[in-house]
């Protein structure tokens, strides 16, 4: 008799990602998708996409999409959030688009608040345009506009967001995880989990930040990219609980 | 029904409460604070949401959200802060969302000043931010008739699904007037199907977006826009003609330069000569044809366009007349406003000229 012990989540559609060999994009599709899946949520949510890689979220994402100009994802959910407060919404971000360009609306939307949830990826460098030097790229790293690596007096340091964003009254919830293994895989699953949860409470804002691989603008191969976010990514951002109102942390 | 003196910006405001705008999203600038302050207590008393945004760009995003969530929204500001609602409204288009935009104009370049102005004429009639794309821009004359408009501006966006500019001078903000609030009958509009407020809605994923990577594709999208907006020019053209059959001269001004325009053609009529006014309600579409019409006229001796500008609609003007009568050109700039003597004056030197 056969059982079966593993089927694709109702929360993906059926279709087939574009994104490149190793990238963490379609993992963090898949555990979103698990997670709408599992809290029942995926006819009512609606997701907002960036400009970026994932641009094409709503393609692969079982569940109604918007999607938004650079870095405004976070004024775009308030749109949709605070017209219908009974839809679970959540935006989809890359460090580009919301650590850079972004920037502002993020933290207005977090110091608000909004009861969405922000799904914040990062992977250190704009992939979409061909590896360009983002707000979270590592002091060193080789970026098509850092080519020497970059370097403090040039360029500043790389932001960390889901600490920054932690030191306001608005967020109920901020964890950082990473995917680059099945204990972390798992962790992250849990995480976006709970942050969506407690928007369903009506809490406050929850903010996920996804470490993820590039290898194709990292110049490195996917299993490469996987150990770096371990080794030497997660040295800079590293994971964990940085607010938590359960807690009162 | 009894007349109340409202203050313009108000007046905007609460006709789109009545129009059934259930949400606003602004942010303070002068000529039109009267509009977000208004909304902040009267909004929520209506049921809807209001939302001081942290940005122009933030407020034309939340608009853009609450849009493609299916409720009727808007925001509103004034010259420097629509330049940075471009973005936005170029999205909006891109994504045929509908959306009803205030831009109580004021004088520019940058900062400029806090003065009534139409100097964003092009801005607003020449494209919606970056790419092929247009808003309908409908130019009120006075507090009552921006009111009246409003409701027809939420109609049209909703119709056509694009953003609907009103187009006003900081006059028209500011400036109170006895007016009335219209029974309005509104116009039938199709079901929004295609809201993404989840699936569970009709079982279809929504998914609303800009982006066509496939230029093959994004053409095809274009072409389906270009179609819309040869429907709108056919359908949605609106403007005011007085008296100019058997005019001199015509008068083409549009918003409180029109309402100027008229006084200086009372006065003229005194010395016998006979001006019309030809006043643009729909900037985009133009009313290119009326206006050629009744300049190719034999008694019209020339077509004098007025602006607080330094000469935008008159390109529009000079398309409609060809060159078949001169077009000249009379505006004040930078938040100066033309007085009936300049624009009275302006007249008999045109005439005195077209006779000699």
């Amino acid at each position: 008799m056969s059982q079966i012990v593993y089927a694709r989540s109702q929360g993906l559609k059926d279709v087939e990602m574009h994104y490149c060999p190793g990238c963490h994009h379609g993992i963090v599709h898949k555990l979103i998708a698990e997670v709408l899946e599992e809290l029942e949520i995926t006819a009512r949510a609606v997701g907002i996409c960036p400009v970026g890689c994932s641009v094409y979220a709503g393609n692969y994402l079982n569940c109604d999409f918007i999607e938004a100009a650079h870095g405004r994802a976070p004024a775009v959910a308030t749109g949709v959030k605070r017209t219908h407060p009974d839809i679970p919404v959540f935006t989809y971000q890359g460090d580009g688009d919301l650590a850079s360009i972004g920037m502002a609306e993020i933290v207005h939307a977090t110091m608000r608040g909004e009861k969405f949830t922000t799904i914040f990826v990062n992977n250190a460098v704009y992939g979409m345009t061909g590896g360009q030097m983002a707000p979270t790229t590592l002091v060193g790293q080789k970026t098509s506009t850092s080519q020497q690596g970059r370097n403090q007096p040039q360029h500043g340091l790389p932001v960390r967001m889901a600490e920054l964003l932690s030191t306001m009254d608005g967020m109920a919830f901020a964890q950082r995880v990473a995917v680059y293994d099945i204990p972390t895989l798992l962790q992250a699953k849990k995480a976006i989990k709970k942050a969506l949860t407690l928007q369903l409470q009506g809490i406050g804002h929850t903010f996920i930040e996804v470490l993820s691989t590039c290898p194709t603008n990292w110049n490195m191969s996917p299993v490469e990219a996987s150990a770096w976010v371990k080794s030497t990514m997660s040295q800079y951002y590293p994971l964990g609980v940085f607010k938590d109102v359960e807690v009162g942390k | 029904m009894q007349k109340t003196l409202w203050k313009g910006n108000e007046a905007i405001a609460e006709a789109a409460i009545r129009a059934g705008c259930r949400a606003y999203f602004g942010y303070p600038i002068t000529p039109q604070n009267e509009i977000p302050e208004y909304m902040s207590w009267r909004m929520p008393e209506a049921g809807g949401v209001f939302l001081q945004a942290e940005s122009e760009i933030a407020a034309i995003n939340m608009v853009y959200g609450a849009s493609a969530a299916g409720t009727r929204a808007m925001t509103s500001s004034s010259s420097p802060g629509i330049s940075l609602k471009q973005e936005g409204i170029s999205y909006l288009a891109g994504a045929e969302l509908p959306a009803v935009i205030v831009n109580m104009m004021r004088g520019g370049p940058g900062l400029g000043t806090i003065q009534a102005s139409q100097a964003d004429y092009f801005q607003a009639t020449r494209g919606a931010g970056h790419g092929d794309a247009r808003m309908i821009v409908l130019a009120p004359g006075n507090v009552q008739e921006a009111v009246d408009l409003v409701q027809e501006a939420f109609d049209l966006a909703d119709l056509y699904r694009m953003p609907v500019t009103l187009l006003a001078d900081g006059m028209i903000g500011q400036m109170m007037e006895p007016i009335i609030f219209r029974e309005m009958q509104g116009r039938t509009l199709p079901p929004k199907d295609w809201a993404a407020r989840g699936r569970a809605q009709d079982g279809q994923t929504h998914f609303i977006t800009s982006l066509r990577l496939d230029a093959p594709d994004n053409e095809l999208f274009n072409l389906a826009l270009q179609e819309k907006y040869k429907q709108i020019a056919q359908d949605e053209v609106r403007y005011e003609n007085l008296g100019c059959e058997g005019a001199d001269i015509l008068i083409v001004a549009y918003g409180t330069t029109a309402r100027i325009c008229l006084s200086a053609i009372r006065l003229l009529k005194l010395e016998g000569i006979k001006a019309g006014l030809f006043r643009p309600i729909s900037v985009w579409p133009y009313p290119y044809d009326a206006l050629r019409e009744l300049a190719l006229q034999d008694c019209v001796k020339a077509v004098l366009t007025v602006e607080m500008s330094a000469g935008q609609m008159l390109e529009d003007v000079r398309l409609a007349v060809l060159g078949v009568r001169p077009t000249p050109f009379f505006g004040r700039m930078g938040g100066m406003v033309p007085q009936t003597q300049e624009i009275a004056q302006q007249v008999r030197l045109i005439l005195k000229e077209a006779i000699r």
